[in-house]
């Protein structure tokens, strides 16, 4: 390489690097709303469709309303690959976007969230992380700025574990469940809750990890299909672990109708995959499948051709209802700080007076889609209630009534976790009866 | 003309010695490190500091490492990710157990535990070399990750296997990780970290022992008929190599992430390290920073450059574009430069001594 291309090299490399801090308009009467998506990647198949649901709601909500209470939200997207550096690149990218900064972060991911808990609170910004992160955040006196309505995996164990007691007549005595989940932080979440309801209801647990990112499964479901024959097989899979998991057990003939998923192994890219091998298989749930909600036929009508092709999608209501929640409380916010642009502050305020009545979510045109939740100083979970679905093949179809998990054993839990984490570090947990 | 050093006499041996022997590289260090002390923190957004220069001081830090094994002593290693996990690890349970202990003591400690495990896999490297070797330090990476995964005891029995750093400062209210730490404290720590033990390497790889890992990996044999000892030299350069290696760790869990699980270090961490050394020049601490900057700082740059330049584009396709125009420029740089970075600014140096009269 010659000097003058040397020079002309390290010219233009100074050129692109030097103005990286891009400045936003600065409009006054704007809510941002940060999104933390992942349409690339690994676990694409499953972004995509939580990134359109989170984009139309609030395009809905701007286009029916005029945004919220005459306040327009803007958003703009960040693409984290689910990856963790990526996260907390976005995070600091967009934090500071819109007059008032972002209102609230929703990585779904749990790893992107735990990296974000300590930005956030230092921030004061609220982490929404709707059926995934740290389910002991839920103790929302240690946690003041993390949110994890409508339930969180130990929750989702402890229903999933009704629903399946329900099905043996209430009797686990003696039952094999099998948990095959993925080798990471989010997988590893049931297994505690699991163990002590094993203890409990004595059935016996068998534990199969599987490597990230879950393509090779053949001797795991052997030894489940082959040796050990469970009644239930629980997972915590997500991306292609899902798919994979579903298409090894049908090679070994394992029963679909005793294999249930988390509420991240059950939507349309899971079980298409597997063709009609997923027929029968059920997952969890926290809201309704399908798209006949009010809300959903105003999607339709009122942006028509410009909502997501992925409308209506499991993944997609799912963005949706993360959508509505962080508009909730926003709306909650405005409330009791007048009808401007909130805070991360202001909307983790709202966040923890959250209160969703049936009434109000017959408002918001989602009565039988999403069950009614209430926030308060102590309890970032809000009593979600949870279902199990089932794959018929074409679509996912409601298999069972709405399940409470047993609070007052898993509060404890969360306590008791919480409690650690905060000894660890050093927190002094909030007095809520202080909290206005 | 300007990076000339007719007339720079050098009187003593220890002159002549010195890491920096012309006086325009004594200047522009010293200006850089002026710049990076007093000018960056003043200027650079929380932005630059937390999501850039941080990530990029600790790659630099882990990229030395793996130099002084790859680039000085010639043996390939794929162990990376697991060196830094353990120094992660290591520094997690020693900071929860001895709360009282001082947080630079934590990743010292915790970079000679990883120095330990180093030599521990480096045992292999005493019979076998090249592709074999780097096969033997894959088993390195998968079970130090399998093991901090699979016992509870690394992460004091977290559910999910996370650690999360917990707060602790380098003196009174100077908190370097935790929700208290500031941006602007957590990059000068860092700098000044880094730059001292990047100075130990420097010249580390510049004494007796330095020569005998160059003369290992220039060829073994001659090397031990001149008397140097394959074992010493190999295992040395495995303990020091996982020192930086495992402080990276430490540094990558508690001051960047400030929360970790253990997937994060696996197989790609180890590429991503080998990859930086490789652009920025095996046998090079220079060629540490350089590629530890392309590896990290491009795909954000890439990813923030359509809208500096004001292009409405869809984030899929930003991201894959990213991704394509940074495979294009490795490949394009290992073609023009396949000794790397380094090498590039050495031209460059040399051309520059001759400018503007080159014969």
């Amino acid at each position: 390489m010659r000097l003058r291309d040397l020079c002309v090299a390290s010219l233009g490399a100074a050129v692109l690097a030097a103005p990286i801090v891009a400045s936003p308009a600065l409009a006054q009467n704007e809510q941002f709303v940060p999104l933390l998506v992942y349409r690339t990647g690994p676990y694409a198949p499953n972004g995509i469709p939580l990134a359109d649901g989170q984009v139309d709601y609030l395009k809905l909500i701007n286009a029916r309303d005029g945004g919220i209470n005459g306040v327009t939200i803007t958003f703009e997207e960040c693409e984290t690959q689910y990856n963790n550096d990526r996260g907390v690149e976005c995070y600091e990218r967009l934090k500071g976007n819109g007059p008032t900064g972002a209102s609230a972060f929703s990585p779904f991911s749990t790893g992107i969230t735990y990296a974000l808990i300590d930005r956030a609170t230092t921030d004061q910004i609220p982490v929404l992380s709707m059926g995934y992160g740290r389910a002991d955040a839920s103790d929302g006196t240690v946690f003041p700025y993390v949110f994890t309505l409508p339930a969180t995996y130990w929750g989702q164990a402890d229903a999933l574990i009704q629903y399946i007691s329900a099905q043996e007549d209430g009797n686990l005595e003696g039952k094999k469940i099998a948990l095959v989940y993925h080798d990471s932080a989010y997988g590893k979440e049931p297994i505690t809750t699991l163990e002590r309801l094993s203890k409990e209801r004595g059935f016996e647990l068998s534990l199969f990890p599987v490597a990230h990112p879950g393509l090779e499964q053949k001797a795991t479901w052997l030894q489940i299909g082959r040796q050990l024959r469970p009644d239930w097989v629980l997972m915590w899979g997500w991306g292609v672990m899902n798919s994979t998991a579903i298409k090894e057990a049908a090679a070994v003939g394992y029963p679909m109708d005793r294999f249930v998923g988390v509420w991240w192994s059950g939507a349309e890219p899971d079980v298409e995959p597997a063709a009609a091998a997923a027929k029968g298989y059920k997952s969890g749930a926290f809201h309704a499948p399908g798209a006949d909600s009010q809300m959903h036929k105003d999607i339709q009508e009122l942006l028509g051709d410009d909502a997501a092709d992925t409308f209506g999608t499991v993944l997609y209501n799912r963005g949706v209802i993360n959508s509505a929640i962080v508009v909730e409380a926003i709306r909650t916010a405005m409330a009791k700080y007048g009808n401007k642009p909130m805070t991360g502050e202001q909307v983790r305020w709202g966040f923890e007076n959250l209160d969703l009545t049936p009434e109000r979510i017959e408002e918001m045109g989602m009565t039988g889609f999403l069950e009614p939740l209430k926030i308060t100083c102590e309890d970032h979970e809000g009593g979600g209630k949870l279902m199990v679905q089932q794959w018929n093949g074409e679509a996912w179809e409601v298999a069972s009534d709405w399940i409470e998990p047993n609070r007052e054993p898993l509060r404890a839990a969360y306590e008791e976790s919480a409690a650690k984490y905060a000894a660890e570090q050093g927190i002094t947990p909030r007095d809520c009866s202080k909290v206005e | 003309m300007f990076y000339r050093e007719a007339g720079q006499f050098k009187t003593s041996y220890g002159a002549d010695q010195a890491i920096f022997p012309i006086l325009q590289d004594k200047l522009a260090l010293a200006g850089i490190m002026a710049v990076a002390l007093f000018v960056a923190p003043m200027i650079a957004s929380t932005y630059w500091l937390e999501t850039i220069l941080v990530p990029f001081l600790v790659f630099s830090m882990a990229a030395i490492g793996l130099n002084i094994l790859t680039g000085y002593c010639g043996q390939v290693s794929l162990g990376t990710g697991g060196f830094m996990a353990c120094g992660a690890f290591f520094a997690y349970k020693l900071t929860t157990a001895f709360p009282d202990l001082h947080i630079v003591l934590v990743f010292l400690l915790s970079g000679l535990g990883t120095a330990m495990v180093g030599i521990l896999f480096g045992i292999p490297s005493l019979r076998i070399k090249g592709f074999y070797l780097a096969v033997a330090t894959l088993a390195a990476q998968f079970f130090l990750i399998w093991m901090f995964n699979k016992f509870g005891w690394w992460t004091n029995y977290s559910a999910s296997g996370v650690i999360s750093a917990p707060p602790r400062s380098v003196a009174g209210d100077l908190f370097i990780t935790g929700p208290l730490a500031s941006p602007i404290v957590k990059y000068l720590f860092l700098v000044v970290f880094v730059a001292v033990l990047a100075l130990i390497a420097k010249n580390l790889v510049r004494s007796r022992i330095g020569r005998s890992w160059m003369a290992i990996r220039d060829m073994d044999i001659a090397a031990e008929i001149i008397g140097i000892r394959p074992m010493i030299a190999k295992l040395s350069a495995f303990a020091i190599s996982s020192f930086y290696i495992g402080i990276a760790g430490a540094l990558w869990a508690f001051v960047y992430t400030g929360s970790v699980e253990a997937l994060a270090f696996e197989i790609n961490r180890s590429f991503q390290v080998l990859f930086m050394i490789i652009i920025g020049g095996l046998g090079s601490i220079l060629g540490s920073f350089l590629g530890a900057a392309f590896i990290v700082l491009l795909p954000i740059l890439l990813n923030n450059l359509p809208s500096l330049i004001g292009v409405q584009m869809s984030v899929d396709l930003i991201g894959h574009l990213e991704f394509m125009i940074f495979g294009a420029l490795i490949i394009f740089f290992l073609i023009v430069e396949p000794h790397g970075l380094a090498r590039l600014w050495q031209i460059g140096k040399e051309k520059l001594r001759l400018w503007p009269f080159p014969y």
